[in-house]
């Protein structure tokens, strides 16, 4: 080490400083190999951070390699600040999703606003415009006001950091359950656009180079916030609200425009993202990816506070800031576009060749360790994993025992009325999911579809997951995850492109929460091969975990397909009267797990419905093509709540009108509710004119029998949707039948008046 | 036609307005930054949407000091048509180029869905091409578009004709509940008494086209466009 440095103080490292740290003492030995000496504190702060399993993935990466990330559509794959896939026209979709979890628990409403800003910065740093976020959120029961109080901050962090930069949110999803009383989950996805050739990286390449920074100045907040991503919460959580950033979307979209005039001047060799652990990853990744090194001049980085160590400058997470590489001669012409932006801009270093991240402050270095040590070489763990002794009692479920439905009439009702199945209208009432007019399916239907304008072409996205069906059997619920992913998207008349993942679990160093996560990968990474949708990015979050609770296990699921051409582009509503509906796919006996299970007999149990990936498969095909020759007028997964669910939705949920319809099922062997209510996969409903009837069931028939289909009935205009129940064997027939607008009352109102109450009591 | 539209920092809708110009209307559309001092030869301008200044102190509070804000003052001065949607509402308000105030909405959120609006003045440039009582379909987006202003400004306001547009159920009728954000008077939606600026809370160019499922927003243009046929353009 330079001479500079034994000016510093000596620093006595105790276990406790170490522990503080939240490093192990292994981990710290691993730092002295590193280093071939000891780390001063400053050091000792950023293999902290580095090395938190926020941003080391230590605990994960290993089983992480088993997804899919190749294909012939992507453009960028995991490792970058977002994976890119190829959309024609010469052009690429940037997506990500990340979680902001732990943030979004302790302060809700900045917590989930950085979390947007934090997803849009990785999405512009790659020189895509986004043009699209969606968001799937996950809190206890709204019968409690802390909940309550959480489910409000989060949505208005949201719409305030959204709306404000002026990127539509267009979607997501929402489910209760109080096992995210003390952990609600905060996923945000986004998406850009950007020219395939012009597709920019988080490179430090080219000795001498000028390393800038840009945007908000460096103040105390945030300090260790990825240490804190990386442990679980107890009672006195409350006390790390100061760890918590706090965002500037007006900042923030300054800094989108400067970025992308960098990209259309072409003065950058690469940019990064300052997100979590700040300038110290930011440097460290940009160098590492390169295998070059970075020298920073902490004195040089525009600053909020006075008096800010070197330890905290390199730490601080203050939002919307980035690090940038010019093209050498044209750092002028990025201080320009600073300048007419309005944005900080500083040079703080350069781009070396000898590997090491080496920090100055002023003439004095005060840390220099190699990038790749840091970045790459952190810590990996394959930790012990067993399933929990509880996963036989989770999954016996005797049906035996357990009563058919008594009351299906009232059964339709309840489930409609359950926040996680009712009408999200007042959340996405509050974001603006229209700014930029390429949003042509506004949420409500499976996907959000936006148009890309001048192509004639869409994007349809979704983010998907059931935690039940995950902790029930993780294997299965991943690939779940993925195949109703990805029938959302065939639904509104897309092909599947490829996933980006936000795999929320608790605490990794238990053996049970482990297996959950590797069980779980495993079936994504099946379900992915099988959809050839590669995973092109991601993000992990563990410890989810509160007084030594998990969470369930929440992998989520973000898909992006692209529908060639407008015309193809379909929702899930009923057209017009006279069409007929018809079920693609077929209902089996899936009861476990599912939210009629949940709300009419208050269980949590079972298996969860079994995914056969060959019917999936051609259930998907099918309704594409069908969707492709123009025969569909509408198209709807069957999923939560079951079949009745799915034909109440469609008959309500057109944006200006409803419609009634009738409806024959024949029950053969299966238990009526799981006729009605149950979660088999790899169904979707249609209608179809009367005229393309035939065109459809010709079609399939012509399909062999690998694609099952029946026709249910027929879409009327009266006020109800009437459903008669054939009993094959017994002659019987059982008549249910509704007021589309009782359903749909029931359906919009739930969430409104559970959040009134909520206030009142 | 040449129109003008005005890029604040903030500004969100500034590239929707000018798809809408020259791709749906066909005419040239040009981004003006706000730091310029001059608008030359343009037949028309808008004030987008978004959030100048990140709505910090006040909506539109600092965007009205712009350098082209000016230019803007001198434009509406010699007569041409000026355009304000939402936040550029919102700024034609700070500036004094149309009277009255934003409040919050009254349920305190921001909200982003359809409204119906009734055309209440169709001799205006902004819509010859609307009938009087006609209902269009428009969407906002806004968390202060709750209007204001003060009785003696109201009446003159209602008096002149200024009213433009007013929220209103399916039907065309106002009620409590067809009047989203508690605006006064159920106002969506006014002009100057000179009759060349007009402002109001939806967004026309959110539905001007088949694909967005909703084209009424395109009459809104349709008129500005009619108007100036026959004009030449201005350069201040």
């Amino acid at each position: 080490m330079n001479q500079d440095t034994e000016a510093l103080p000596p620093l006595n490292i105790t276990p406790e400083l170490i522990q503080q740290h939240g490093l192990s003492e292994e981990e710290y030995q691993q730092i002295l190999k590193h280093l071939g000496r000891e780390p001063n504190l400053t050091e000792l702060g950023v293999f902290s951070v580095m090395w938190s399993e926020h941003c080391s993935y230590k605990s994960s990466r290993v089983h992480l390699k088993r997804f899919p990330t190749e294909g012939p559509q992507v453009v960028q794959g995991p490792g970058e600040n977002a994976g890119a896939v190829d959309i024609g026209d010469g052009l690429a979709a940037v997506f990500k999703m990340e979680s902001h979890n732990h943030p979004s628990f302790i302060e809700p409403f900045q917590g989930a606003a950085t979390g947007v800003g934090g997803i849009l910065r990785d999405i512009f740093t790659m020189g895509a415009r986004p043009i699209a976020l969606l968001n799937s959120l996950r809190f206890g029961e709204l019968d409690s006001t802390q909940n309550q109080h959480l489910l409000k901050g989060v949505v208005s962090g949201i719409s305030w950091y959204g709306n404000c930069i002026g990127v539509p949110t267009i979607g997501g999803e929402i489910t209760f359950n109080d096992i995210y009383s003390k952990n609600p989950l905060v996923n945000v996805f986004c998406l850009g656009i950007v020219k395939k050739d012009r597709l920019l990286r988080g490179l430090a390449k080219g000795e001498g180079n000028q390393v800038l920074y840009i945007g908000a100045k460096t103040g105390r907040d945030g300090i260790h916030g990825a240490t804190m991503a990386s442990d679980s919460f107890d009672d006195a959580s409350e006390k790390k609200r100061p760890n918590v950033q706090v965002g500037d979307p007006f900042l923030e979209k300054l800094l989108l425009e400067a970025c992308l005039e960098f990209l259309e001047q072409d003065l950058l060799v690469g940019i990064q993202d300052m997100g979590a652990a700040g300038l110290t990853s930011s440097s460290c990744e940009m160098a590492s990816r390169s295998g070059t090194g970075i020298e920073l001049d902490v004195a040089k980085v525009p600053r909020r506070e006075p008096n800010m160590t070197p330890y905290e400058i390199l730490l601080s997470e203050s939002q919307e800031r980035m690090l940038l590489v010019a093209q050498p001669g044209k750092e002028d012409a990025v201080l320009a576009v600073c300048r007419k932006w309005g944005i900080d801009a500083a040079a703080v270093g350069k781009v070396t060749d000898d590997g090491l991240l080496r920090i100055r402050d002023g003439s004095q270095i005060v840390a220099e360790i190699p990038a790749d040590a840091i970045a790459e070489g952190a810590p990996r763990y394959e930790r012990p994993s067993a399933p929990p002794q509880y996963q036989e009692l989770l999954q016996a479920l005797n049906l035996d025992t357990l009563p058919d439905v008594k009351d299906a009439t009232d059964a339709l009702l309840q489930l409609l009325n359950s926040p996680t199945i009712a009408s999200k209208r007042w959340v996405y009432r509050q974001y603006d999911y229209m700014v930029g007019t390429n949003t042509v399916v506004c949420p409500g239907s499976d996907a959000a579809v936006v148009r890309l304008k001048g192509t004639g072409k869409a994007l349809a996205m979704t983010t998907d997951g059931n935690s039940r069906y995950c902790l029930l059997n993780p294997y299965m619920g991943g690939g779940l995850a993925v195949a109703e992913a990805a029938r959302n998207l065939v639904c509104s008349g897309a092909e599947p492109l490829a996933v980006t993942d936000c795999l929320n679990f608790g605490n990794p160093e238990r053996p049970d929460i482990m297996w959950q996560f590797i069980m779980a990968v495993e079936g994504i990474a099946d379900a992915c091969r099988a959809f050839d949708v590669p995973v092109v990015s991601g993000n992990v979050s563990l410890y989810n975990e509160t007084n030594g609770l998990s969470i369930y296990p929440s992998p989520i699921i973000g898909m992006v397909g692209l529908i060639e051409r407008e015309d193809d582009i379909t929702t899930q509503w009923f057209k017009q009267s006279g069409d007929h509906i018809l079920l693609i796919g077929e209902t089996r006996e899936d009861i476990g797990g599912t939210e009629y299970l949940k709300i009419i007999h208050s269980r949590e149990q079972g298996m969860p419905p079994y995914l056969d990936v060959d019917l999936e498969q051609a259930v998907q095909r099918c309704v594409l093509i069908l969707i492709q020759k123009g025969w569909v007028e509408s198209a709807h997964d069957c999923s939560e709540g079951g079949l009745l669910v799915t034909l109440a939705e469609c008959c309500f949920t057109h944006p200006s009108t409803t419609f009634g319809a009738t409806i024959t099922l024949n029950q053969e062997r299966l238990r009526l509710d799981a006729l009605l209510f149950g979660e088999s996969p790899s169904r979707i409903v249609i209608s179809v004119k009367e005229d393309n009837l035939q065109h459809v069931t010709q079609f399939i028939q012509d399909l062999g029998t690998k694609v099952p289909m029946s026709v249910l009935g027929q879409v009327t205009d009266r006020d109800r949707m009437a459903v008669t129940v054939q009993r094959a064997h017994e002659k019987q027939v059982q008549q249910l039948s509704w007021s589309v607008e009782d359903l749909a009352n029931r359906w919009q109102n739930s969430l409104v008046q559970q959040l009134d109450a909520a206030q009142t009591s | 036609m040449n129109i003008g539209i005005i890029v604040f920092p903030g500004s969100n809708c500034d590239r929707d307005c000018a798809h809408v110009v020259s791709e749906v209307m066909g005419h040239s559309a040009h981004l003006i930054w706000h730091q310029e001092p001059a608008i030359q030869d343009m037949d028309a301008v808008i004030l987008p949407g978004g959030f100048s200044y990140g709505d910090y102190l006040r909506t539109g509070s600092i965007a009205r000091f712009s350098p082209i804000m000016e230019a803007v003052f001198e434009f509406v001065n010699r007569g041409g048509l000026v355009l304000g949607i939402c936040n550029g509402f919102q700024i034609l308000l700070e500036a004094g180029l149309l009277p009255g105030a934003m409040l919050r909405n009254k349920a305190l959120s921001f909200i982003c869905e359809d409204t119906y609006i009734r055309i209440e003045n169709a001799e205006t440039p902004f819509t010859n091409s609307c009938e009087a009582g006609q209902v269009i379909k428009l969407p906002i987006a806004h968390a202060e578009g709750n209007y204001y202003t003060d009785p003696v400004t109201l009446s003159a306001l209602q008096a002149n004709a200024q009213v433009v547009f007013r929220y209103c159920d399916q039907d065309g009728n106002a009620t409590t509940i067809s009047n989203p954000n508690g605006s006064l008077d159920d106002i969506a939606g006014i002009r100057n008494a000179k009759g060349n600026v007009l402002g109001l809370m939806p967004h026309p160019e959110r539905c001007a086209e088949a694909i967005l499922s909703n084209q009424d927003g395109h009459s809104i243009f349709k008129s500005m466009v009619s108007s100036l046929m026959g004009k030449s353009p201005l350069s201040v």
